[in-house]
């Protein structure tokens, strides 16, 4: 599988470490909703079709990437940074460097 | 000469003599040959003993799927099993020996198995072997006690357990076009791309290019097949952005056009050339595949189809033109298609007589009638070979006539004398890589094949395109025409309008009959490798197995090394058949790598021994120099004692331990996890990550911290140092420092991207020494200039910054050992100047250098906690850190850590032990209340971490045991009946040894 990280570009599956489902919406921090903390930390979606995963470049430039994947297929639609005004700084760098 | 070479023909070299042995007998062959064509042609029928039944078994095919002549090749004490003879090329020296038989090949013991035939049907073992229910071999007792035996007899070859000396390669390697089998389809994509300016590759499994062009009689462009391939092949070796790969098997299609390939570089030679491997891997990323892997013939299913002699048609057209070899002298045909006759021509001009064609259909076309007349054989149309006679070797076949449409057999039996008989079942495609990468093959009624899928019904992450023979396109002219616009959509060009190069060949119909099998006695094999029968396939459905899975499984049907190449299709359609569905009902298994046997030495490759990387700290060379019997942790190496001639480890460690308490000790702590915490938020964002405030801590000052994950059990503790105002100085344990540093990159990157705080993994930027006991201070004195570190310049949990022989270093008192203790950090390149600076300071105070073990001890004697009880099941209030948790802030973790089931009163709670025997603790052992050796049960805990305390004078241990405070003062048991440790200990508090602390801040 390769995922185009925004920043590396194509690079092997090996590189990234899987860091869970990406719809989760952690509660505020003070929230003593148990059942949306709960949610949280366990529930977790497993479409058969495209899911939004997080991924960690931890073998590249360590930043999280929202990434849409299928499940059926490993089609990925789409990679973007989870930060996303850190997004658009990586690309001026990049833009900078060349 | 041998009776079955021919005299002329073959693409062997016949002024080459090859010398070789099988079963310890010498034979020769030419250079060319695969040990199939070379033992055939030394009159060798008989090549293996079958799978279950021991039935004597000859070459079924001449290629990759053979599933009968397997052989194991001897390489000095390394045994390879399981090759099939087709595959074997011979080089001089060569040695095989054929498998599953005993004492001989042609003297079997096993053999008697046939005459139990009906016994050992589908499901055998699973029915026969589940043992009486009660008894000394109950259950899957008596399965473990017959195994043996069973294992013994049925089988294939079996394994070495010799070192392989062989070496292994591994290669990575990109192109544009990928393209897999060199038949007309393939080399004429392969060529299209090229010319294109693609950078191709070309992988065949076979030594030779060209495919079906090796054997058919066909021409093209005016000269015979093989000559046009071999041209072809010449002009692409001579291109700069095309490699070829012969001998390679691609065996795997994975995402993204990732592809895996064998290459066996130097199987077929006597020696590797200097520098090469045996085998090599590729890993290909190809930005498009064509798939021009051709078909396999399939066998008929008839009673006695797999005696020696019987072969597939095509089969034996290889032999005779490929390698000028013939199968046999009276041969006869057996056929539902008309892709047999054009063997039996080329058999006719090879020299062997032709003495029946029997086919199952009625009417035949004239150009088949035409090309049965050119081999002289006499026609038996609608007729069906009914079974076949002959021991060891075909000595007659006897036909009947059949009617194709009810399956019935009328009329007299008729017996032909012949010693070879040849089949033809139809061809299936293959399809196994198309299938790997996702696609769903279709049922091709006229083909009566699975055929691949159209190009837009691909995967999103493969691209490939078919061409040839694997598209269901059986003529070597439509291979050309597709393997031309494969090139070419492949490498992104488009169509040029140059002339295609011309075949004449005889045309057939391409569409076989259906009919996959004769009904009559005897056994009609449908798998020739795992020994499942026509008969077995009904009893399966009769027993209820009427998914395709579950057939599969049950009668291991498509199961063996040769993954059911030639009976997956006859197979399903005898299930579709006794199911009464049509073949697409019944539908297919996907299939799935490898495509065929892959060594496992190319997998592994350059990767195998001890590959673990080492992690050392600055001072590692101090500590082997100066006796230290080194540790590993993680990937770290620590010393673990300083033994002193003589000394074993606990005397060692609790010498070490003692003289700490007594003067002072010093041990290299560079290995704990240290990151860099800056920012204007740093402070908030520790707040967030630490269950306790961080925000309070005044600059110049440490603090020590729990975390927890966010499901709110405890996950790692350290100190944290705050440097500067946003600056901090965050240390975890040696074996999360990775984990945490995760953990903090994901918290600021995806939930709290507004904190302005950046982290930096440091570990390997300083050097650690920990130094302690009550002359610590003064040897501290001794040697550091630039601050004083007396108790109101440097309290407890201060900082100070100084110098150590002339270097900057940045001291921290806090304590592990329980005594007053500095943390002296320098940069890493100064490690060692530093620590030299300190033992020499420390001398005169009795210092001592300490390990591992003794710093375990005084952290057991503190009641301190690490790893081994932060497990990832243990909470803070089990471990009696709930004094850490703030009330004042939310954490990570704070809205999980108070759920029912981490705050019940019977979780397992940190607790000291003191053994009331006197003997040694085990790590791992159970706590019981009441002890019965004979039968351990009723465990209340274990045991974390043990050692001799010196301080004490008593062998310790903490322990994690329901109830924990309750139980202070209690007796129970340790119980480790692995390693024969019982005994009464006694519960007291984790706090063994200064509890109130008087020392550390003494």
């Amino acid at each position: 599988m390769l995922i185009t990280c925004p920043y590396c570009g194509p690079r092997d599956v090996i590189e990234f470490t899987y860091q869970g489902d990406g719809n989760r919406e952690r509660p505020d921090p003070a929230s003593q909703n148990f059942e949306a903390w709960n949610a949280y930390v366990y529930d977790r979606l497993n479409p058969a079709g495209d899911h939004n995963e997080i991924w960690q470049h931890s073998g590249g430039c360590r930043t999280h990437l929202r990434v849409v994947r299928n499940t059926l297929t490993h089609e990925i639609s789409s990679v973007a940074f989870v930060r996303g005004d850190h997004a658009s700084t990586a690309r001026r760098k990049a833009e900078d460097k060349a | 000469m041998s009776p079955r070479r021919t005299d002329t023909g073959g693409r062997i070299d016949r002024l080459k003599t090859i010398r070789f042995t099988f079963d310890g007998v010498a034979f020769t062959g030419h250079a060319g040959d695969t040990l199939a064509s070379a033992l055939l042609a030394n009159g060798v029928t008989l090549f293996g003993r079958s799978f279950k039944y021991h039935r004597p078994r000859g070459l079924l095919t001449a290629g990759v799927e053979e599933p009968n002549a397997l052989v194991t090749v001897l390489k000095g004490e390394v045994r390879e099993p399981n090759i099939p003879a087709t595959m074997v090329e011979i080089h001089d020296g060569l040695v095989a020996i054929s498998q599953n038989r005993f004492p001989s090949l042609a003297w079997d013991i096993h053999a008697v198995n046939q005459l139990g035939g009906k016994i050992l049907s589908a499901g055998f073992y699973y029915k026969t072997f589940m043992g009486p229910v009660i008894g000394p071999l109950k259950g899957t007792r008596f399965w473990m006690f017959c195994e043996h035996f069973i294992r013994r007899a049925a089988g294939l070859g079996s394994a070495g357990s010799a070192k392989d000396p062989a070496r292994y390669e591994r290669m990575n390697a990109f192109c544009d076009v990928l393209v897999v089998g060199s038949g007309p389809a393939g080399l004429m994509a392969a060529k299209a791309a090229a010319d294109q300016g693609a950078r191709v590759m070309l992988a065949d499994l076979e030594p030779r290019f060209g495919g079906s062009t090796n054997w058919s009689d066909e021409t093209i462009d005016g000269a015979p097949a093989a000559d046009w391939a071999r041209r072809t092949v010449t002009q692409l070796e001579g291109r700069d952005n095309v490699r070829l790969l012969p001998r390679t098997t691609v065996w795997g299609y994975y995402d993204n056009n990732t592809l895996a390939a064998l290459e066996r570089v130097s199987d077929h030679k006597e020696q590797p050339a200097k520098g090469e491997p045996r085998h090599r891997y590729w890993a290909i990323r190809a930005r498009s595949v064509v798939l021009a892997t051709g078909a396999f013939e399939r066998p008929l299913v008839f009673p006695g189809n797999d005696r020696p002699g019987v072969m597939l048609a095509h089969a034996a057209e290889r032999y005779a033109n490929e390698f000028g070899v013939l199968p046999g002298e009276r041969i006869a045909l057996f056929t539902n298609n008309d892709s047999a006759y054009r063997a039996a021509v080329a058999l006719k001009k090879a020299g062997a007589a032709i003495v029946a064609i029997a086919d199952v259909r009625s009417e035949l076309s004239p150009e088949m009638r035409k090309l049965a007349t050119e081999a002289e054989a006499e026609i038996f149309a609608g007729h069906a070979v009914v079974a076949t006679e002959g021991g060891k070797a075909l000595s007659g076949v006897k036909v009947q006539r059949f009617d194709m449409v009810t399956g019935a057999l009328t009329g007299d039996e008729r017996s032909i004398h012949a010693d070879c008989l040849l089949m033809s079942g139809g061809w299936s495609p293959t399809i196994h890589l198309a299938s790997q990468a996702g696609a769903k093959a279709q049922w091709d009624a006229a083909r009566q094949a699975f055929l691949p899928p159209k190009p837009t019904q691909h995967g999103p992450t493969q691209q490939w395109i078919g061409a040839g023979a694997f598209t269901g396109s059986f003529s070597t002219a439509e291979a050309i025409a597709e393997g031309r616009a494969a090139g070419l959509a492949a490498a992104g060009g488009t169509s040029t309008p140059a002339a295609l190069p011309t075949v004449e060949a005889v045309h057939g119909d391409p569409d076989p009959a259906p009919v996959f099998e004769i009904r009559a006695k005897g056994k009609s094999f449908v798998d020739f490798q795992h020994d499942v029968t026509a008969e077995d396939v009904r009893l399966a459905h009769r027993e209820g197995f009427v998914s395709v899975e579950h057939l599969k499984r049950y009668t291991t049907l498509g199961m063996a090394t040769d993954q059911g190449k030639s009976s997956n299709v006859p197979g399903l359609a005898i299930m579709a058949e006794a199911l009464g569905k049509p073949i697409p009902e019944v539908g297919t298994t996907r299939f799935r790598p490898p495509f065929a046997p892959v060594s496992i030495g190319s997998l592994a490759a350059e990767r195998f021994g001890d590959l673990k990387p080492e992690r050392l700290t600055p001072m590692h060379d101090w500590h082997l120099a100066n006796g230290a019997t080194m540790y590993s942790a993680g990937l770290w190496y620590r010393p673990m004692i300083y033994g002193l001639s003589g000394e074993t480890i606990e005397q060692a460690y609790v010498r070490e331990a003692k003289a700490t308490r007594e003067s002072a000790g010093i041990v290299d702590v560079s290995t704990l996890g240290k990151i860099a915490v800056q920012g204007p938020d740093a402070a908030a964002f520790l707040d967030r990550v630490y269950t306790n405030m961080f925000s309070t801590l005044a600059v110049g000052k440490a603090r020590y911290g729990l975390m927890l994950r966010e499901d709110g059990f405890a996950f790692d503790d350290g100190t944290t140092w705050r440097l500067g105002e946003q600056d901090f100085l965050m240390t975890t344990t040696t074996a999360n420092a990775g984990k945490v540093m995760q953990h903090l990159e994901y918290f600021l990157d995806v939930i709290w991207p507004d904190l302005k705080v950046h982290v930096t993994s440091v570990t390997d930027e300083w050097a650690g020494a920990a130094i302690g006991g009550p002359k610590a201070r003064q040897i501290l004195a001794a040697c550091v200039i630039g601050t004083a570190v007396d108790n109101a310049t440097l309290p407890f949990m201060g900082i100070v910054h100084g110098q150590i022989a002339g270097v900057p270093v940045m001291i921290c008192r806090l304590s592990f050992s329980g005594e007053m203790a500095f943390e002296v950090y320098s940069g890493a390149g100064h490690g060692t100047h530093v620590w030299e600076a300190l033992i020499e300071a420390g001398k005169p105070f009795g210092l001592v250098t300490y390990g591992l073990e003794a710093l375990g001890t005084m952290r057991i004697e503190k009641g301190h906690v690490t790893g081994a009880e932060i497990d990832g099941r243990t909470t803070a209030r089990d471990l009696h850190l709930d004094w850490m948790l703030s009330k004042k802030k939310p954490f990570i973790g704070s809205a999980m850590m108070d759920r029912e089931g981490l705050i019940a009163s019977d979780r397992l709670e940190l607790v000291g032990l003191i053994a009331l025997d006197n003997r040694p603790l085990s790590g791992g052992a159970h706590i019981v209340e009441a002890l019965d050796e004979a039968n351990p049960h009723g465990s209340i805990g274990h045991i974390t971490a043990c050692c001799y305390s010196p301080a004490l004078g008593k062998h310790i241990a903490l322990a994690l045991v329901q109830g924990g405070k309750a139980r202070h003062g209690t007796r129970a048991h340790v119980s480790d009946p692995l390693r024969n440790r019982f005994g009464p200990v006694e519960i007291v508090s984790n706090h063994f040894y200064d509890p109130e602390g008087t020392r550390m801040h003494g």
